[in-house]
């Protein structure tokens, strides 16, 4: 059995003399393909079994914890029923739960910070990905006379490194760590321009209250860190993985870098950029610790960003560890209702990506 | 001879005592049981600072050699445990209303109508005359009440919502008492740690901790209006006259809600460890029995330098005897 690759070479002697070494030339013993062995067979089928089976476990995990949390939440839920969801009182001494305060709470937060945080993680994203280092510091160099030292061209590449380094290790950092910098920090520092805000601007019902200590702006400030290196990321992934013919067609037009950016690259990027934005929602729905620390653990609803506030996640922190048999039940029932809107953040976010996608499809 | 000599000791040797409870007492616990694994090397102590309810609930289940609970077990509690259950009080503490308010005393006094209305927030700015009308020759700044609670289950909730209830009939009928009740306003902090961080980092700010953490944070502390109408400040000689003020009885559980001692300070707990009647390992029963006397004794030493109260020798006496119900 001859390889056709051998009876190629025999046809064109002349080229391959010239393009490879002899030894090459000389007939092969072996073929060079053969068909796998059965072992090689039972590898690959045993491999792609465990692949699957992992990933069905992942499924079936996802779908245990929903099982377990739900049956302990039963009681729960056939006691409190519908009332759960928009009272107001948490009171395990009577018996009496609600979580209202804590949905508004959990979502007025995720939203909030994800707001700053999304818009820093993105100007973070286009400032690494877009070589406005490399020109800001090209110049400088120029300046200096260093441009065409040897050495010095690899600079902005390092410094981009340096940054990009460094916001991920915003992920690193332990919750508890994000809440006690946020009361000795963040709070001192807001505090000041919050309440000018409240005395001046009061009738706005979003600075209706004065911020005393912890509230929802703090804590959302500390959760738009804790997203920030999510967002960014993930967003600089995908805005280097716009197709360079799509930049230089941009120029080409007569685009200016921003228009480029803004018109161009952004929107083909899009789809990564509104997946790292629902990654982020994720990770601020969750967050316990540090809103446990700054929200202020208050049963109260307000509109207003200086307020104190409560969040399911929190809730369920401070309460967990000293409940008794029937707060365990409502705890887990306000677990339920945490994955419940974690889950319909999900299908809203990828249905939102599956659009956005197919619009930009269509314009291709 | 020698040779049992060294047998006792092999037998003697690795005892681990596993216990869960309050954070209360933690930090004289950890110290006792240090020192004492110092002394007896062959017993090791592993005490979990989880909160009094957890201590409850693992005690219940069986899975420690001891509790630790601020708050006594019910009659309830205790005919669950079907190995019996020996209470045992082992330290008291005082607590304490700490305060941030730039521009005000240092040793600010509070009517118990103040700090019960504070609490409910029907007191909300530190110049209300309530509060006012209590302390004069001194202005009061018209800055905001922010109440401080604890966000998360604890003992020390427990006994300072059973004092506001034991003196003031809206409270009990309100938020009433419990390790974590539905407080009416504020904002609340996890552990005494949370809770003395949002103190000192708010202005107007006036929470309930251990004495022994706003000592150690040097915060002012409220000087409170006990039940004899006396203003008096938490130290040790207010709060010996608070335990003086409740005579323990038999079962060693003794509510002191509000002492009537005119010298008084008004908001004072015993914390109590939580033994079985019967252990099935001798091994194990001596070694809690043998950590718990040098706590009694030897470790009382201890108390004040970590801001808790000695126990009164009458007391040390009585929770002694009450050792031997353990077998």
């Amino acid at each position: 059995m001859s390889p056709p690759e051998q009876s190629g070479a025999a046809a064109r002697p002349n080229r391959i003399a010239v393009t490879t070494p002899p030894a090459a030339t000389e007939p092969r013993d072996e073929p060079i393909s053969r068909p796998p062995s059965t072992m090689e067979v039972w590898a690959d089928r045993a491999f792609r079994a465990s692949t699957l089976v992992i990933a069905w476990a992942v499924v079936g995990l996802v779908l245990y914890v929903v099982w377990d949390i739900g049956s302990a939440a039963g009681p729960a839920i056939r006691d409190y029923g519908g009332a759960f969801l928009t009272g107001t009182t948490w009171d395990a001494n009577r018996n009496e739960f609600g979580i209202r305060p804590a949905i508004v709470g959990t979502v007025y937060t995720s939203f909030l910070g994800l707001a700053i945080g999304s818009a820093f993680g993105l100007a973070i994203a286009i400032f690494l990905s877009e070589g406005f280092l490399a020109s800001g510091l090209d110049g400088a160099l120029k300046v200096l006379g260093l441009a065409d030292r040897p050495g010095w061209a690899s600079v902005p590449g390092w410094i981009e490194d340096l940054l990009k380094t460094t916001v991920e290790l915003l992920a690193a950092v332990p919750s508890v760590v994000y809440g006690l910098w946020g009361i000795f920090v963040v709070i001192p520092l807001v505090r000041g321009p919050a309440n000018w805000l409240h005395d001046h601007l009061g009738w706005l019902p979003f600075f209706g209250t004065p911020l005393s200590g912890p509230g929802i702006l703090p804590a959302s400030l500390v959760l738009a860190i804790m997203v920030l290196p999510t967002i960014s990321a993930i967003s600089r992934d995908a805005l280097v993985e716009v197709p360079p013919k799509l930049r230089e067609a941009a120029f080409g037009l007569g685009a200016t870098r921003w228009e480029a950016i803004l018109a161009v690259i952004v929107p083909t990027a899009s789809t990564g950029i509104l997946g790292a934005i629902i990654l982020g929602f994720g990770r601020a729905l969750g967050e316990t610790m540090a809103l446990a620390m700054l929200a202020g653990n208050a049963n109260v609803i307000s509109w207003s960003m200086f307020s104190p506030a409560n969040t399911l996640a929190a809730l369920l922190a401070n309460h967990f560890p000293e409940a008794g048999t029937v707060e365990v039940g409502a705890l887990m029932y306000a677990a339920l209702v945490l994955l419940a809107i974690t889950l319909l953040v999900n299908i809203v976010g990828t249905t939102i990506v599956q659009r956005a996608d197919a619009a930009l499809k269509g314009l291709r | 001879m020698g040779l049992t000599a060294w047998r006792d000791a092999a037998l003697a040797a690795d005892v681990t005592l596993q216990g869960t409870g309050a954070t209360f007492p933690a930090p004289l616990y950890q110290r006792w049981f240090t020192e004492y694994n110092k002394l007896h090397p062959e017993v090791q102590i592993n005490y979990q600072a989880l909160g009094s309810g957890a201590g409850v609930k693992q005690f219940q289940e069986g899975l420690v050699n001891f509790g630790a609970s601020d708050a006594a077990m019910t009659d309830e509690e205790i005919a669950a445990v079907k190995d019996g259950v020996v209470l045992l009080p082992m330290t008291a503490g005082s607590i304490v209303l700490a305060y941030n308010l730039p521009g005000g005393p240092p040793e600010l006094k509070l009517s118990r109508e103040a700090y019960v209305g504070i609490f409910l927030g029907t007191i909300t700015k530190w110049n209300d005359p309530k509060i006012a009308s209590a302390n004069p020759g001194v202005t009061l700044p018209d800055t905001k009440i922010t109440p401080v609670t604890r966000s998360d289950g604890s003992g020390t909730t427990f006994v300072f919502t059973q004092h506001l209830s034991a003196i003031s009939n809206e409270w009990k009928s309100g938020p009433g008492t419990g390790k974590s009740v539905n407080f009416p306003t504020g904002v609340g902090g996890k552990g005494n740690p949370g809770v003395t961080a949002l103190i000192k980092q708010t202005p107007g700010a006036i929470g309930y901790v251990e004495y022994g953490y706003a000592k150690q944070t040097n915060m002012p502390m409220a000087v409170l209006e006990n039940k004899s109408g006396q203003y008096v400040k938490a130290d040790r000689e207010s709060e010996k006259a608070a335990l003086s003020s409740v005579a323990l009885p038999p079962d060693l559980r003794a509510w002191i809600s509000d002492p009537a001692v005119p010298t008084a300070y008004p908001i004072v707990t015993y914390t109590w460890l939580l033994a079985y009647k019967k252990y099935a390992d001798p091994k194990v029963r001596d070694a809690l029995k043998g950590v718990i006397q040098y706590g009694l004794t030897e470790g009382q030493k201890f108390s004040e330098e970590l801001g808790y109260i000695a126990l009164p020798e009458s007391v040390v006496t009585a929770v002694s005897k009450a050792l031997d119900q353990i077998s």
